[in-house]
Protein backbone atom coordinates (compact mmCIF):
# COMPACT_ATOMS: atom_id res chain seq x y z
CA UNK A 1 0.00 0.00 0.00
CA UNK A 2 1.33 3.73 -0.82
CA UNK A 3 0.63 6.15 1.53
CA UNK A 4 2.22 8.89 2.91
CA UNK A 5 6.41 9.53 2.70
CA UNK A 6 8.38 10.38 5.24
CA UNK A 7 10.58 13.88 3.97
CA UNK A 8 11.86 14.90 6.96
CA UNK A 9 10.85 12.87 10.25
CA UNK A 10 11.48 15.96 12.72
CA UNK A 11 12.49 15.79 16.69
CA UNK A 12 9.72 12.94 17.57
CA UNK A 13 7.40 11.99 15.51
CA UNK A 14 5.61 8.59 16.73
CA UNK A 15 2.17 6.53 15.83
CA UNK A 16 -0.03 6.78 18.20
CA UNK A 17 -3.68 5.32 18.20
CA UNK A 18 -5.63 4.73 21.31
CA UNK A 19 -2.83 2.65 22.77
CA UNK A 20 -2.63 -1.08 23.99
CA UNK A 21 -5.29 -2.18 26.85
CA UNK A 22 -5.08 -5.64 28.65
CA UNK A 23 -1.95 -6.38 29.00
CA UNK A 24 -0.87 -4.95 31.86
CA UNK A 25 -0.37 -8.27 33.33
CA UNK A 26 2.40 -9.75 30.79
CA UNK A 27 4.48 -5.99 31.51
CA UNK A 28 2.71 -3.79 28.61
CA UNK A 29 2.47 -0.49 29.03
CA UNK A 30 -0.55 0.98 27.55
CA UNK A 31 0.93 4.29 25.53
CA UNK A 32 -0.99 6.35 23.02
CA UNK A 33 -1.44 10.17 23.05
CA UNK A 34 -0.11 12.07 25.37
CA UNK A 35 -2.98 14.86 24.67
CA UNK A 36 -5.63 12.76 23.99
CA UNK A 37 -8.07 15.50 23.59
CA UNK A 38 -6.23 17.22 20.57
CA UNK A 39 -5.54 13.25 19.12
CA UNK A 40 -9.23 12.56 19.17
CA UNK A 41 -10.45 15.80 17.57
CA UNK A 42 -7.80 14.90 14.69
CA UNK A 43 -9.28 12.04 13.94
CA UNK A 44 -13.06 13.42 14.01
CA UNK A 45 -11.98 16.44 11.88
CA UNK A 46 -10.79 13.70 9.17
CA UNK A 47 -14.36 11.96 9.50
CA UNK A 48 -12.44 9.15 11.03
CA UNK A 49 -13.22 6.29 13.95
CA UNK A 50 -11.75 7.16 17.42
CA UNK A 51 -9.47 4.38 17.32
CA UNK A 52 -7.76 5.25 14.04
CA UNK A 53 -3.60 6.22 14.14
CA UNK A 54 -2.52 9.44 13.48
CA UNK A 55 1.33 10.91 13.63
CA UNK A 56 1.98 12.25 17.59
CA UNK A 57 5.04 15.22 16.56
CA UNK A 58 6.48 16.10 19.51
CA UNK A 59 8.31 20.21 18.65
CA UNK A 60 7.80 19.60 15.34
CA UNK A 61 9.59 19.72 11.91
CA UNK A 62 8.02 17.19 9.77
CA UNK A 63 7.97 17.55 6.25
CA UNK A 64 5.57 14.57 4.60
CA UNK A 65 4.86 13.67 0.91
CA UNK A 66 1.79 12.57 -0.32
CA UNK A 67 1.32 10.14 -3.04
CA UNK A 68 -2.61 9.65 -2.74
CA UNK A 69 -5.81 11.74 -2.63
CA UNK A 70 -7.06 12.16 0.57
CA UNK A 71 -7.76 14.60 3.88
CA UNK A 72 -5.48 15.63 6.50
CA UNK A 73 -6.29 17.46 10.09
CA UNK A 74 -3.56 18.79 12.14
CA UNK A 75 -4.43 19.57 16.17
CA UNK A 76 -2.59 20.66 19.27
CA UNK A 77 0.44 23.14 19.93
CA UNK A 78 0.62 26.11 18.01
CA UNK A 79 2.81 25.21 14.93
CA UNK A 80 2.67 26.60 11.21
CA UNK A 81 1.54 24.16 9.18
CA UNK A 82 1.60 24.40 5.19
CA UNK A 83 0.70 22.65 2.22
CA UNK A 84 2.72 23.11 -1.15
CA UNK A 85 4.54 26.24 1.04
CA UNK A 86 0.98 27.83 1.33
CA UNK A 87 0.24 28.28 5.08
CA UNK A 88 -3.04 26.23 5.96
CA UNK A 89 -4.57 26.17 9.51
CA UNK A 90 -4.79 23.75 12.30
CA UNK A 91 -7.91 22.26 13.27
CA UNK A 92 -9.18 21.93 10.26
CA UNK A 93 -9.32 19.55 7.84
CA UNK A 94 -7.55 19.88 4.41
CA UNK A 95 -7.44 18.38 0.97
CA UNK A 96 -4.17 16.32 0.00
CA UNK A 97 -3.55 14.89 -3.37
CA UNK A 98 -0.48 13.07 -5.01
CA UNK A 99 3.03 15.13 -5.17
CA UNK A 100 1.66 17.63 -2.16
CA UNK A 101 4.19 18.91 0.32
CA UNK A 102 2.72 18.67 4.12
CA UNK A 103 5.23 20.97 6.27
CA UNK A 104 4.77 21.58 9.99
CA UNK A 105 7.49 24.09 11.71
CA UNK A 106 8.03 24.00 15.06
CA UNK A 107 5.95 24.56 17.60
CA UNK A 108 5.46 27.69 19.20
CA UNK A 109 3.04 27.68 22.10
CA UNK A 110 2.47 24.13 23.70
CA UNK A 111 4.87 20.90 22.26
CA UNK A 112 2.85 18.21 20.32
CA UNK A 113 1.07 17.96 17.08
CA UNK A 114 -1.58 15.21 16.28
CA UNK A 115 -1.70 14.74 12.22
CA UNK A 116 -4.69 12.66 10.97
CA UNK A 117 -5.22 11.00 7.65
CA UNK A 118 -8.59 10.13 6.17
CA UNK A 119 -9.08 6.45 7.13
CA UNK A 120 -6.16 6.26 9.39
CA UNK A 121 -2.58 4.99 9.10
CA UNK A 122 -2.92 1.02 8.46
CA UNK A 123 0.61 -0.31 9.52
CA UNK A 124 0.77 -3.44 11.01
CA UNK A 125 -0.81 -3.77 14.76
CA UNK A 126 1.37 -5.10 17.44
CA UNK A 127 -0.81 -6.55 20.42
CA UNK A 128 -3.80 -5.10 18.38
CA UNK A 129 -2.65 -1.34 18.34
CA UNK A 130 -0.30 0.48 16.62
CA UNK A 131 0.94 2.36 19.29
CA UNK A 132 4.73 3.10 19.60
CA UNK A 133 6.82 2.06 22.64
CA UNK A 134 10.49 3.16 22.08
CA UNK A 135 11.44 1.62 25.65
CA UNK A 136 9.40 -1.84 24.74
CA UNK A 137 10.53 -1.98 21.15
CA UNK A 138 6.98 -2.18 20.17
CA UNK A 139 4.67 -0.67 18.08
CA UNK A 140 5.03 2.02 15.10
CA UNK A 141 5.73 1.70 11.40
CA UNK A 142 8.27 -1.05 11.56
CA UNK A 143 6.58 -2.77 15.31
CA UNK A 144 10.34 -2.19 16.90
CA UNK A 145 9.20 1.03 18.75
CA UNK A 146 11.01 2.53 16.26
CA UNK A 147 10.59 6.79 15.76
CA UNK A 148 9.78 7.92 11.98
CA UNK A 149 12.76 8.26 10.21
CA UNK A 150 13.10 10.40 6.48
CA UNK A 151 12.15 7.58 3.86
CA UNK A 152 9.49 5.91 5.82
CA UNK A 153 6.46 4.68 3.55
CA UNK A 154 3.24 5.29 5.84
CA UNK A 155 0.73 3.37 4.58
CA UNK A 156 -2.85 4.85 4.14
CA UNK A 157 -5.84 4.36 1.88
CA UNK A 158 -6.50 6.92 -1.50
CA UNK A 159 -10.07 8.14 -0.49
CA UNK A 160 -10.49 10.42 -3.46
CA UNK A 161 -11.35 13.80 -2.87
CA UNK A 162 -13.33 14.62 0.20
CA UNK A 163 -17.14 15.68 -0.26
CA UNK A 164 -16.42 18.77 2.35
CA UNK A 165 -14.05 19.66 4.88
CA UNK A 166 -14.61 20.10 8.87
CA UNK A 167 -13.59 22.59 11.36
CA UNK A 168 -13.52 23.47 15.32
CA UNK A 169 -15.98 26.13 16.02
CA UNK A 170 -13.86 28.91 16.32
CA UNK A 171 -15.48 29.88 19.91
CA UNK A 172 -14.16 26.90 21.02
CA UNK A 173 -10.12 27.26 19.22
CA UNK A 174 -9.98 30.36 21.13
CA UNK A 175 -10.30 28.26 24.53
CA UNK A 176 -7.88 25.80 23.30
CA UNK A 177 -4.57 24.93 25.72
CA UNK A 178 -4.83 28.14 27.18
CA UNK A 179 -6.26 27.50 30.54
CA UNK A 180 -3.73 28.20 33.28
CA UNK A 181 -5.60 26.21 35.84
CA UNK A 182 -4.48 24.34 38.86
CA UNK A 183 -3.85 20.25 37.52
CA UNK A 184 -6.73 18.23 39.59
CA UNK A 185 -5.89 15.71 41.87
CA UNK A 186 -7.59 12.34 43.13
CA UNK A 187 -6.17 11.70 46.08
CA UNK A 188 -5.15 8.32 46.79
CA UNK A 189 -3.16 5.14 47.17
CA UNK A 190 -0.43 6.18 50.31
CA UNK A 191 -1.97 9.23 50.75
CA UNK A 192 -2.07 8.04 54.44
CA UNK A 193 1.05 7.86 54.61
CA UNK A 194 1.60 11.85 53.81
CA UNK A 195 0.47 13.98 56.35
CA UNK A 196 -1.57 17.01 55.92
CA UNK A 197 1.17 18.89 56.30
CA UNK A 198 3.16 17.60 53.26
CA UNK A 199 -0.57 17.44 51.54
CA UNK A 200 -0.63 21.51 52.09
CA UNK A 201 3.07 21.81 51.00
CA UNK A 202 1.78 19.77 47.72
CA UNK A 203 -1.07 21.74 46.87
CA UNK A 204 -0.12 25.29 47.48
CA UNK A 205 3.79 24.87 46.17
CA UNK A 206 4.60 25.70 42.16
CA UNK A 207 6.31 23.06 41.02
CA UNK A 208 8.56 23.29 37.29
CA UNK A 209 9.06 20.70 34.81
CA UNK A 210 12.29 19.44 34.24
CA UNK A 211 14.15 18.39 31.37
CA UNK A 212 14.07 14.54 32.04
CA UNK A 213 10.28 14.47 31.22
CA UNK A 214 9.24 12.40 28.51
CA UNK A 215 6.42 10.26 27.07
CA UNK A 216 6.56 8.37 30.45
CA UNK A 217 6.12 10.54 33.13
CA UNK A 218 6.89 14.40 33.79
CA UNK A 219 9.90 14.64 36.81
CA UNK A 220 8.96 17.79 38.66
CA UNK A 221 10.46 19.94 41.02
CA UNK A 222 10.09 22.11 43.66
CA UNK A 223 9.33 22.01 47.53
CA UNK A 224 10.25 18.27 48.48
CA UNK A 225 7.41 16.19 50.21
CA UNK A 226 7.86 13.28 52.27
CA UNK A 227 5.74 10.22 52.77
CA UNK A 228 6.40 8.54 56.40
CA UNK A 229 7.23 5.54 54.40
CA UNK A 230 10.36 4.87 52.36
CA UNK A 231 8.71 2.17 49.99
CA UNK A 232 6.48 -0.37 48.94
CA UNK A 233 5.51 -3.57 47.70
CA UNK A 234 5.86 -3.01 43.83
CA UNK A 235 2.02 -2.05 42.55
CA UNK A 236 -0.03 -1.68 39.67
CA UNK A 237 0.31 2.19 38.59
CA UNK A 238 -2.59 3.76 36.67
CA UNK A 239 -2.38 6.48 34.08
CA UNK A 240 -1.45 10.11 36.39
CA UNK A 241 -0.44 8.36 39.46
CA UNK A 242 1.87 11.09 41.75
CA UNK A 243 5.30 9.08 42.62
CA UNK A 244 7.06 10.83 45.49
CA UNK A 245 11.17 9.15 45.14
CA UNK A 246 12.72 9.20 48.25
CA UNK A 247 14.29 12.96 47.16
CA UNK A 248 10.65 14.29 47.62
CA UNK A 249 9.93 15.47 44.10
CA UNK A 250 7.05 14.66 42.57
CA UNK A 251 6.85 12.34 39.28
CA UNK A 252 3.74 12.34 37.38
CA UNK A 253 3.37 9.25 35.04
CA UNK A 254 2.47 9.23 31.93
CA UNK A 255 1.38 7.54 28.44
CA UNK A 256 4.27 4.92 28.78
CA UNK A 257 4.34 4.67 32.19
CA UNK A 258 5.97 1.11 34.02
CA UNK A 259 3.34 -1.01 34.75
CA UNK A 260 4.40 -1.29 38.67
CA UNK A 261 6.52 0.02 40.80
CA UNK A 262 7.88 0.72 44.65
CA UNK A 263 7.59 4.32 45.01
CA UNK A 264 4.97 5.76 47.53
CA UNK A 265 2.29 7.65 45.56
CA UNK A 266 -0.20 10.70 46.67
CA UNK A 267 -2.74 9.79 43.80
CA UNK A 268 -3.47 10.76 40.31
CA UNK A 269 -3.70 13.85 38.04
CA UNK A 270 -7.01 13.52 36.26
CA UNK A 271 -6.41 12.71 32.81
CA UNK A 272 -8.29 15.62 31.38
CA UNK A 273 -5.90 17.56 32.81
CA UNK A 274 -2.89 15.08 31.42
CA UNK A 275 -3.69 16.53 28.28
CA UNK A 276 -2.64 20.41 28.86
CA UNK A 277 0.03 18.66 30.98
CA UNK A 278 1.68 16.85 28.03
CA UNK A 279 1.66 20.38 26.08
CA UNK A 280 3.71 21.91 28.76
CA UNK A 281 7.38 22.84 28.11
CA UNK A 282 10.29 21.99 30.42
CA UNK A 283 11.30 25.12 32.83
CA UNK A 284 7.04 25.62 32.78
CA UNK A 285 5.37 26.07 36.60
CA UNK A 286 2.29 23.82 37.45
CA UNK A 287 0.00 23.36 40.24
CA UNK A 288 -2.35 21.37 41.66
CA UNK A 289 -5.73 20.95 43.52
CA UNK A 290 -7.07 18.25 45.40
CA UNK A 291 -10.67 17.17 44.30
CA UNK A 292 -12.80 14.15 44.76
CA UNK A 293 -13.24 10.91 42.94
CA UNK A 294 -17.23 12.47 42.84
CA UNK A 295 -15.99 15.11 41.40
CA UNK A 296 -13.51 13.89 38.73
CA UNK A 297 -16.34 11.07 37.66
CA UNK A 298 -18.20 14.03 36.81
CA UNK A 299 -15.87 15.82 35.44
CA UNK A 300 -14.90 13.33 32.67
CA UNK A 301 -18.76 13.23 32.00
CA UNK A 302 -19.31 16.46 31.38
CA UNK A 303 -16.39 16.45 29.33
CA UNK A 304 -17.32 13.69 27.32
CA UNK A 305 -20.71 15.06 26.75
CA UNK A 306 -19.32 18.04 25.59
CA UNK A 307 -16.84 16.30 23.17
CA UNK A 308 -19.49 14.86 21.71
CA UNK A 309 -21.81 16.87 21.66
CA UNK A 310 -19.61 19.71 19.42
CA UNK A 311 -21.11 20.01 16.34
CA UNK A 312 -17.78 20.67 13.53
CA UNK A 313 -18.23 23.54 11.15
CA UNK A 314 -18.86 22.15 8.03
CA UNK A 315 -17.02 23.75 4.80
CA UNK A 316 -18.13 23.07 1.16
CA UNK A 317 -15.95 22.23 -1.58
CA UNK B 1 -11.33 -15.80 51.98
CA UNK B 2 -13.37 -14.97 54.69
CA UNK B 3 -9.98 -14.86 56.93
CA UNK B 4 -8.18 -12.70 54.88
CA UNK B 5 -7.79 -9.27 55.62
CA UNK B 6 -7.87 -6.45 52.58
CA UNK B 7 -8.80 -3.50 51.72
CA UNK B 8 -9.81 -1.14 48.81
CA UNK B 9 -8.58 2.17 47.72
CA UNK B 10 -9.10 4.59 45.10
CA UNK B 11 -5.94 5.04 43.08
CA UNK B 12 -6.88 7.44 40.54
CA UNK B 13 -10.09 8.77 38.32
CA UNK B 14 -10.97 4.90 36.68
CA UNK B 15 -8.65 2.89 39.41
CA UNK B 16 -8.89 1.03 42.37
CA UNK B 17 -6.25 -0.88 44.43
CA UNK B 18 -7.18 -4.09 46.22
CA UNK B 19 -4.24 -4.91 49.31
CA UNK B 20 -4.10 -8.32 50.62
CA UNK B 21 -1.46 -8.16 52.98
CA UNK B 22 1.74 -6.42 53.84
CA UNK B 23 3.84 -8.98 52.66
CA UNK B 24 4.22 -11.19 49.90
CA UNK B 25 3.38 -14.60 50.61
CA UNK B 26 1.90 -18.07 48.87
CA UNK B 27 -1.78 -17.68 50.24
CA UNK B 28 -1.59 -14.06 48.96
CA UNK B 29 0.08 -14.31 45.21
CA UNK B 30 -2.88 -17.60 45.01
CA UNK B 31 -5.49 -15.19 46.18
CA UNK B 32 -4.25 -11.91 43.85
CA UNK B 33 -4.35 -14.86 40.53
CA UNK B 34 -7.91 -16.35 41.94
CA UNK B 35 -9.12 -12.59 41.92
CA UNK B 36 -7.53 -11.62 38.81
CA UNK B 37 -9.27 -14.51 36.97
CA UNK B 38 -12.41 -13.93 38.60
CA UNK B 39 -12.95 -9.92 38.18
CA UNK B 40 -11.66 -10.49 34.51
CA UNK B 41 -14.82 -12.80 33.86
CA UNK B 42 -17.24 -10.62 36.17
CA UNK B 43 -16.47 -7.38 35.29
CA UNK B 44 -17.08 -7.42 31.75
CA UNK B 45 -16.85 -5.15 29.18
CA UNK B 46 -16.30 -1.81 31.59
CA UNK B 47 -13.11 -3.57 32.58
CA UNK B 48 -9.83 -2.01 30.64
CA UNK B 49 -7.41 -3.83 32.66
CA UNK B 50 -5.89 -5.88 36.15
CA UNK B 51 -2.34 -5.21 37.21
CA UNK B 52 -1.87 -8.33 39.88
CA UNK B 53 1.69 -7.59 41.64
CA UNK B 54 3.17 -8.84 44.97
CA UNK B 55 -0.12 -7.91 47.39
CA UNK B 56 -2.30 -5.86 45.51
CA UNK B 57 -4.53 -5.85 42.37
CA UNK B 58 -4.63 -3.03 40.54
CA UNK B 59 -8.43 -2.75 38.81
CA UNK B 60 -8.80 0.05 35.64
CA UNK B 61 -12.01 0.64 34.52
CA UNK B 62 -14.30 2.47 32.15
CA UNK B 63 -15.20 5.73 34.14
CA UNK B 64 -17.53 6.58 31.34
CA UNK B 65 -19.68 3.30 32.09
CA UNK B 66 -19.66 2.48 35.73
CA UNK B 67 -18.44 4.52 38.91
CA UNK B 68 -15.91 2.99 41.47
CA UNK B 69 -19.33 2.02 43.69
CA UNK B 70 -19.73 -0.97 41.30
CA UNK B 71 -16.04 -1.82 40.90
CA UNK B 72 -15.79 -1.63 44.70
CA UNK B 73 -19.01 -4.31 44.67
CA UNK B 74 -17.76 -6.40 42.08
CA UNK B 75 -14.24 -6.72 43.81
CA UNK B 76 -16.05 -7.59 47.47
CA UNK B 77 -18.45 -10.22 45.57
CA UNK B 78 -14.99 -12.14 43.92
CA UNK B 79 -12.92 -11.95 46.91
CA UNK B 80 -16.20 -13.59 48.89
CA UNK B 81 -16.17 -15.98 46.05
CA UNK B 82 -12.71 -17.38 45.49
CA UNK B 83 -11.57 -19.83 48.16
CA UNK B 84 -8.03 -20.46 48.30
CA UNK B 85 -7.32 -22.06 51.61
CA UNK B 86 -7.03 -25.76 50.18
CA UNK B 87 -6.04 -24.90 47.07
CA UNK B 88 -2.57 -22.20 48.41
CA UNK B 89 -0.51 -24.60 45.81
CA UNK B 90 -1.96 -24.09 42.66
CA UNK B 91 -1.01 -22.30 39.85
CA UNK B 92 0.49 -24.04 36.88
CA UNK B 93 4.10 -25.32 37.69
CA UNK B 94 7.00 -24.10 34.94
CA UNK B 95 10.51 -25.79 34.97
CA UNK B 96 12.77 -23.42 33.38
CA UNK B 97 16.20 -25.30 32.52
CA UNK B 98 19.46 -23.62 32.98
CA UNK B 99 22.75 -23.49 32.03
CA UNK B 100 24.77 -22.43 35.01
CA UNK B 101 28.96 -21.48 34.33
CA UNK B 102 30.96 -19.14 34.87
CA UNK B 103 30.73 -18.39 30.91
CA UNK B 104 27.10 -17.88 31.39
CA UNK B 105 26.81 -16.48 34.77
CA UNK B 106 29.35 -13.55 35.21
CA UNK B 107 29.04 -12.79 38.47
CA UNK B 108 28.57 -16.52 39.87
CA UNK B 109 31.90 -16.85 41.12
CA UNK B 110 31.76 -13.79 43.27
CA UNK B 111 28.38 -14.51 44.49
CA UNK B 112 29.65 -17.81 46.13
CA UNK B 113 32.22 -15.82 47.33
CA UNK B 114 30.19 -13.01 49.00
CA UNK B 115 28.11 -15.40 50.30
CA UNK B 116 31.10 -18.20 51.89
CA UNK B 117 29.86 -20.68 49.36
CA UNK B 118 30.93 -22.80 46.76
CA UNK B 119 29.72 -22.24 42.72
CA UNK B 120 28.51 -25.62 42.99
CA UNK B 121 26.81 -24.94 46.26
CA UNK B 122 24.84 -22.12 44.84
CA UNK B 123 23.71 -23.60 41.97
CA UNK B 124 22.52 -26.36 43.85
CA UNK B 125 20.67 -23.85 46.31
CA UNK B 126 19.06 -22.26 43.23
CA UNK B 127 17.30 -25.25 42.39
CA UNK B 128 15.97 -26.13 45.61
CA UNK B 129 13.37 -23.66 46.11
CA UNK B 130 9.77 -23.43 44.27
CA UNK B 131 9.57 -19.86 43.49
CA UNK B 132 6.18 -18.11 42.72
CA UNK B 133 5.99 -15.49 39.96
CA UNK B 134 4.98 -12.59 42.50
CA UNK B 135 4.60 -9.98 39.50
CA UNK B 136 4.96 -9.20 35.84
CA UNK B 137 6.56 -5.66 35.02
CA UNK B 138 9.88 -3.16 34.25
CA UNK B 139 10.25 -4.39 30.94
CA UNK B 140 7.82 -7.22 28.93
CA UNK B 141 7.82 -10.51 29.95
CA UNK B 142 9.88 -9.93 33.08
CA UNK B 143 8.77 -11.69 36.11
CA UNK B 144 9.56 -11.36 39.44
CA UNK B 145 10.14 -14.40 41.18
CA UNK B 146 10.38 -15.15 45.12
CA UNK B 147 11.68 -16.06 47.68
CA UNK B 148 15.01 -16.31 46.74
CA UNK B 149 16.85 -18.97 49.65
CA UNK B 150 18.56 -16.48 52.07
CA UNK B 151 21.62 -18.37 51.85
CA UNK B 152 22.41 -17.28 48.10
CA UNK B 153 20.34 -13.85 48.75
CA UNK B 154 22.74 -11.05 47.24
CA UNK B 155 22.15 -7.21 46.80
CA UNK B 156 22.40 -5.74 43.55
CA UNK B 157 25.35 -4.44 41.62
CA UNK B 158 26.85 -1.14 42.86
CA UNK B 159 27.18 -0.52 39.32
CA UNK B 160 24.25 -1.73 36.59
CA UNK B 161 25.32 -3.34 33.75
CA UNK B 162 24.66 -1.65 30.40
CA UNK B 163 24.23 -4.65 28.50
CA UNK B 164 22.42 -8.12 30.57
CA UNK B 165 21.72 -10.93 27.61
CA UNK B 166 18.73 -12.08 26.87
CA UNK B 167 17.70 -15.14 28.90
CA UNK B 168 20.13 -14.14 31.80
CA UNK B 169 19.15 -15.95 35.30
CA UNK B 170 19.87 -13.34 37.71
CA UNK B 171 19.58 -12.70 41.65
CA UNK B 172 18.44 -9.44 43.63
CA UNK B 173 18.22 -9.82 46.87
CA UNK B 174 15.49 -12.68 48.08
CA UNK B 175 14.29 -12.47 44.43
CA UNK B 176 15.05 -14.46 41.05
CA UNK B 177 14.53 -13.68 37.41
CA UNK B 178 15.21 -14.52 33.76
CA UNK B 179 15.96 -11.23 31.43
CA UNK B 180 13.50 -11.58 28.61
CA UNK B 181 15.13 -9.44 26.32
CA UNK B 182 18.79 -7.74 26.41
CA UNK B 183 18.81 -4.58 28.50
CA UNK B 184 20.74 -2.80 31.21
CA UNK B 185 20.12 -4.39 34.66
CA UNK B 186 22.01 -4.56 38.63
CA UNK B 187 20.88 -8.08 39.12
CA UNK B 188 23.62 -10.60 40.03
CA UNK B 189 23.86 -12.83 36.77
CA UNK B 190 24.43 -16.49 37.61
CA UNK B 191 23.19 -18.33 34.21
CA UNK B 192 21.33 -18.26 30.97
CA UNK B 193 17.56 -19.74 30.40
CA UNK B 194 17.36 -21.03 26.25
CA UNK B 195 13.66 -20.45 26.58
CA UNK B 196 12.17 -17.88 25.70
CA UNK B 197 10.28 -15.92 28.36
CA UNK B 198 8.94 -13.21 26.08
CA UNK B 199 7.41 -13.79 22.24
CA UNK B 200 5.43 -11.48 20.93
CA UNK B 201 4.43 -13.57 18.29
CA UNK B 202 3.47 -16.78 20.22
CA UNK B 203 0.41 -17.48 22.28
CA UNK B 204 0.82 -17.14 25.33
CA UNK B 205 3.59 -14.64 24.37
CA UNK B 206 4.68 -15.62 28.09
CA UNK B 207 5.68 -19.32 29.83
CA UNK B 208 4.60 -17.68 32.96
CA UNK B 209 1.72 -15.44 34.74
CA UNK B 210 1.16 -14.10 38.45
CA UNK B 211 0.66 -17.20 40.46
CA UNK B 212 2.25 -19.71 38.66
CA UNK B 213 5.12 -21.61 40.72
CA UNK B 214 9.15 -22.05 39.04
CA UNK B 215 11.24 -24.02 39.41
CA UNK B 216 15.10 -24.17 37.75
CA UNK B 217 16.68 -26.90 36.35
CA UNK B 218 20.54 -27.40 35.76
CA UNK B 219 21.24 -28.30 32.01
CA UNK B 220 25.01 -28.67 30.15
CA UNK B 221 26.50 -26.29 27.83
CA UNK B 222 25.66 -28.52 25.16
CA UNK B 223 21.96 -29.48 26.22
CA UNK B 224 21.76 -25.32 25.99
CA UNK B 225 23.39 -25.39 22.70
CA UNK B 226 20.88 -27.62 21.46
CA UNK B 227 18.24 -25.87 22.41
CA UNK B 228 19.53 -22.84 20.30
CA UNK B 229 20.73 -21.12 23.20
CA UNK B 230 22.95 -17.86 22.67
CA UNK B 231 25.95 -17.70 24.54
CA UNK B 232 27.36 -14.37 24.95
Amino acid sequence: MIGIRVIQPGILSLLQDQGRFGLHSIGLTTGGPMDKKAFRWANRLCDNSADCATLEITVGGLSLESEIHSWIAVTGADTALSINRKPVALWQSHPIAPGDRIELGYATHGSRNYLAVAGGFQSQACFNSQSTVTRERLGGLHQDGTALQAGDALPCSDMGQPKHLLRLPSALLSKVGTEKTALRVVLGYQQDAFTSLQKQLFFSSQYSITESSDRMGYRLQGPAIKPAIDGILSEGICLGAIQVPADGQPIVLLSDRQTIGGYPKLGSVLSLDLDRLAQQLPGSQINFKPISIEQAHNALLLDEQQFLNTQLEVIHV
Amino acid sequence: MTSTKYSISVAGENALIVYFGKQPNAVIAQQIAQTTAYLRQSIGTVLIDLVPSYASLLVIYNPLETDHHHIRAAIRTALSETTTEQEANQGSLITLPVYYSEESGPDLQSLADRKGLSVAEVIAIHQQTEYRVYAIGFAPGFAYLGEVDQRIACARLATPRQNVPAGAVAIADRQTAVYPAPSPGGWNLIGLCPEPMFNPNTEPTMPVQVGDRVRFKAITREQFLDRNGVLP
